[in-house]
């Protein structure tokens, strides 16, 4: 169905190519899953289905894409688009209309199709996807979920053979990736598309996978999932798990893992999960008190408590529009609560001038870029020694600590996604706040990325500071996080030590528990500390 | 009546005939009932939608506008009048600046007429920004002729990317305030212009990506011979358009073929535009209808021009169109009709779905069930 014949891309302001001597044929009807680290040309390889890739990004593409018989050489993306269906990673930005239903139709409308077949199509859609209700609705009042079900609706209409997705579940909570996925997967068995997706939660889609492509330096590799992920450097944690206790075959979902598992469980019965040690004696650093907080008559927060000790990384889960969001911005002051109290050491964030807000309370938000300001990251960080009134070149070694490759020169927005997350980090660091807030920090980085990530905030927690991020993690809650809030409906529904809350949870658990539940294991880590510990 | 989404070109039309009435008077009072109808009928039918909260940005522009035009006929405006204000330290001017002049006395008059003047342009930025959060500029689209779809979508991108722009603004200063800088000011303003350009650069270009590769800008090819008669049409419209033009302008001949020569250009083009649509191969999900609500709203803002253009033809009304700078401005009768005319829509249209708080009980009420 897609066929790259010898293409070799290479960007216009780049010296090396992106894409090198890439052969590589993806059958009808399969749903294929394109892995790489972060800059390995993976939305590079999308965005050359369908033609994006040269047409509109420029630089030199040799060899042929063709999907179909139908090649990019010779076809622009919207002589494409009755057979390729593209879903950018931020469907928000690639929305052309107002409402869903308009949405769905735009690419109908675009191609031509007539008024009573576009009609019958977008209710067959709204049925498929689950859209029903949300018909009449302005796009942008939809959850992240819905808007990217909206956004696969929009170009499935149109009756392509091909869908193309770049990282759908990214910005998704744990239910609201499942509905997605599970969509997806009713597409490929009912309709018989062929899917190509990138995504960097393995852990959500491997399990759908018929075939994976690994692109490692600019070079491909494909196979079964269950061939290539005995070796693969990236993989879920089910693999690294199955890896770790040498099953054969390799299980790919959860369910295969769990009948293979009764050995290793018999193995662990001795042993019980090393758990991140507390100090004993801990220091309250920021306390909420019955607090309220609506948007017009929208309740949001409804009497939330929460108490926050230094030393301690707090994780904020709960579904899209829980009110993990609005309770970190009341947090740093930025929202006005309705009613209730917020105190970080003893003082109300609001009451603090501009000026002072950083030495308290710092807050990475889920686009660093925003934080963003001067035209190079030495600028950057220069500026920011001076907002946090500490010692010049502060921040640039805090930087030199936690992401070494990056240069001065470089403007921040031409950073990847992860060290743009780093470099929002440090400039926030540099004040030292004792209480550290991160909206969904992993949002698009890679495992390395996220596995630095973590070691910079353990060390950040273990030299005092309190942490709080709100995500949709679990993997990332499993390995970090000293305890695990819930929320659901502005109200705080669970909240205690990380390995209770989330093994008690079907949504939040991670592979390893759900794998060997009832047992408290919740990573991979563990587990191999324990087996290291058992006598040969 | 029943909620549903106006006509989006009843609303244009709509204020599109106020913004043209507007620009027939520069009377302080009748611009400001002009005003007053768009902030009544917004106010009782905005939609509860995002595109509906953008009013509030075209009221602040209107006042930006009015404050840029005073201050630069305090600045630099020509001495007229005789109530001196205040006197500005001047500047004399080499020759060749004629009738440029910096600083100096500042009149009344002088002051008087350039608000007036500002309140005019000011007067058709919120009346057409009422349309603009009264009706989503996305819908307007479907209306549009196929030949003018591209022309329309440009349009409509703009227009869309001033709320965005704000959000995005408001979002920056935020997080400003998170680096512990101050927000507040003239500096902390400027300061956001780099990044919130760099956002709107990027969601431009996702946007363009997304449209194109949906089939934005699809066409039929046209045939060589189809392509040169196109050439041909467009070229002899315009021509025709242009000597009809000038021939009517100058009086070089009667104004019967000067008509003439005008009409066959103008009909020609409509013969170009049309073979134009023929090449696109777009069609419409569900257009709007237009129906009774749809006729009384439009007309209501044509009887408001018509009454602004009769009283632009009498001799007599010239002194209310344009009131002198020394007398309070008069209010006549016509205008108080033609404000309750402008206003009648906030009760012949009907009002817009109510989006959030029905949409949201019916799935809350789905999820507990």
């Amino acid at each position: 169905m897609i066929r790259f014949d010898n293409v070799t891309f290479r960007y216009s302001t780049e010296a090396e190519p992106v894409l090198r001597n890439l052969n590589q044929e993806i059958p009808a009807g399969e749903l294929a899953l394109l892995l790489g680290a972060t800059g390995s040309g993976k939305t590079t390889f999308l965005r050359a289905i369908n033609g994006l890739v040269p047409h509109f990004t420029g630089g030199h593409l040799a060899g042929v894409v063709s999907v179909n018989g139908r090649s990019t050489q010779e076809h622009q993306p919207r002589e494409l688009a009755d057979l390729v269906g593209f879903v950018p990673q931020d469907p928000v930005s690639g929305f052309v209309t107002d409402l869903v239903e308009d949405e769905l139709a735009y690419s109908m409308e675009c191609l031509g199709v007539s008024p009573s077949v576009m009609r019958r199509r977008v209710e067959e859609i709204l049925d498929l996807l689950g859209l029903t209700q949300l018909r009449t609705r302005p796009l942008r009042t939809l959850s992240g979920g819905q808007q990217q079900r909206v956004a696969i609706g929009s170009v499935l209409t149109a009756q392509p053979l091909v869908l193309v997705l770049d990282e759908p579940t990214s910005a998704l909570d744990p239910g609201a990736a499942e509905e997605v996925l599970a969509s997806l997967h009713r597409l490929v068995h009912d309709l018989g598309i062929t899917v190509v997706l990138a995504e960097h939660r393995l852990e959500r889609v491997m399990q759908y996978c018929d075939s994976i492509l690994l692109l490692e330096g600019g070079e491909i590799s494909s196979g079964l999932p269950s061939e290539l992920m005995q070796t693969s450097p990236i993989a879920p944690p089910v693999i690294h798990l199955g890896r770790l206790a040498g099953w054969d075959p390799l299980p790919i979902s959860i369910r295969d893992a769990r009948r293979a598992a009764p050995p290793l469980r018999a193995l662990l019965a001795d042993h019980s999960p090393a758990v991140h040690a507390v100090s004993a004696q801990t220091q309250q650093i920021a306390s909420l008190r019955k607090l309220h907080f609506a948007y017009g008559n929208q309740s949001v927060l409804r009497g939330v408590d929460l108490d926050l000790d230094a030393g301690e990384i707090t994780a904020l889960m709960g579904r899209n529009g829980a009110g993990k969001s609005t309770l970190l911005r009341v947090l740093v002051g930025l929202k006005e609560p309705l009613k209730g109290s917020v105190r970080i050491n003893g003082v109300d964030p609001r009451a603090l001038p501009a000026s002072d807000v950083l030495r308290h309370v710092g807050f990475v938000p889920q686009e660093p870029h925003d934080l963003f300001g001067a035209l190079s990251v030495g600028a950057e960080c220069k500026a920011s020694d001076v907002d946090a009134r500490c010692a010049l070149g502060t921040t640039r070694a805090l930087l030199a600590l936690m992401a070494p490759e990056v240069c001065d020169p470089t403007h921040p927005r031409d950073l990847s996604e992860g060290q743009q997350m780093l470099l929002a980090l440090c400039l926030i660091v540099a004040a030292k706040p004792p209480l550290l807030l991160l909206d969904e920090p992993t949002r698009g980085l890679d495992y390395p990325t996220k596995k630095k990530l973590g070691e910079v905030l353990r060390g950040l927690a273990q030299s005092g500071h309190s942490i709080l991020l709100a995500t949709h993690d679990v993997e990332l809650v499993a390995e970090l996080a000293t305890r695990v809030v819930i929320m659901g409906d502005g109200e705080i529904v669970a909240s205690g030590p990380t390995p209770a809350v989330i093994t008690e949870s079907p949504m939040f658990a991670p592979q390893v528990s759900k794998i060997l539940a009832p047992e408290r294991w919740i990573t991979v880590e563990q587990i191999a500390h324990a087996l290291e510990e058992e006598p040969a | 009546m029943i909620a549903r989404w106006l006509h989006p070109g009843a609303w244009w039309l709509w204020s599109l005939s106020l913004a043209a009435a507007a620009s027939q008077t520069t009377n302080p009072l009748l611009l400001a009932l002009l005003i007053g109808s768009a902030v009544i009928v917004v106010a009782s039918r905005k939609p509860q939608a995002p595109w509906g909260k953008s009013f509030n940005f075209f009221l602040f522009l209107g006042a930006m506008i009015i404050t840029i035009r005073v201050l630069f006929q305090l600045i630099f405006g020509a001495g007229m009048g005789t109530t001196i204000l205040i006197e500005l330290p001047g500047i004399s001017l080499p020759d060749w600046m004629n009738g440029l002049r910096v600083g100096g006395s500042v009149t009344l008059e002088a002051l008087l007429g350039a608000f007036y003047d500002g309140l005019r342009i000011a007067t058709i930025a919120i009346v057409i920004g009422a349309a603009n959060s009264l009706a989503s500029p996305t819908r307007l689209l479907k209306a549009i002729p196929t030949a003018f779809y591209e022309l329309g979508v440009s349009i409509v991108v703009a227009l869309t990317f001033i709320p965005q722009l704000t959000a995005d603004a408001e979002r920056i200063r935020e997080m400003r305030r998170l680096r512990g800088r101050n927000t507040q000011g003239i500096r902390g303003f400027t300061s956001l212009g780099l990044p919130v350009l760099a956002g709107a650069l990027d969601r431009s270009i996702i946007l363009a990506e997304s449209m194109d590769s949906r089939g934005y800008g699809r066409h039929r090819k046209e045939s060589a011979v189809g392509r040169r008669i196109s050439i041909g049409l467009v070229l002899t419209s315009l021509s025709l358009a242009i000597i009809g033009l000038y021939a009517l302008l100058t009086a070089s001949v009667s104004a019967m073929i000067s008509f003439l020569i005008l009409g066959t250009g103008v009909l020609l083009g409509g013969v170009t535009l049309w073979r134009a649509g023929l090449t696109r191969v777009r069609t419409v999900y569900r257009p709007d209808t237009w129906a009774l609500p749809e006729s009384l709203v439009s007309t209501a803002g044509l009887c408001v021009l018509g009454i602004f253009l009769i009283a632009h033809s009498q001799v007599g009304q010239a002194l209310v169109l344009t009131p002198e700078l020394n007398n309070w401005p008069a209010l006549p009768l016509w205008g108080l009709i033609a404000f309750t005319v402008a206003c009648t829509p906030a009760l012949s249209s009907p009002r817009p779905p109510d989006l959030n708080s029905d949409a949201d009980a019916e799935l809350r009420v789905g999820v507990r069930t």
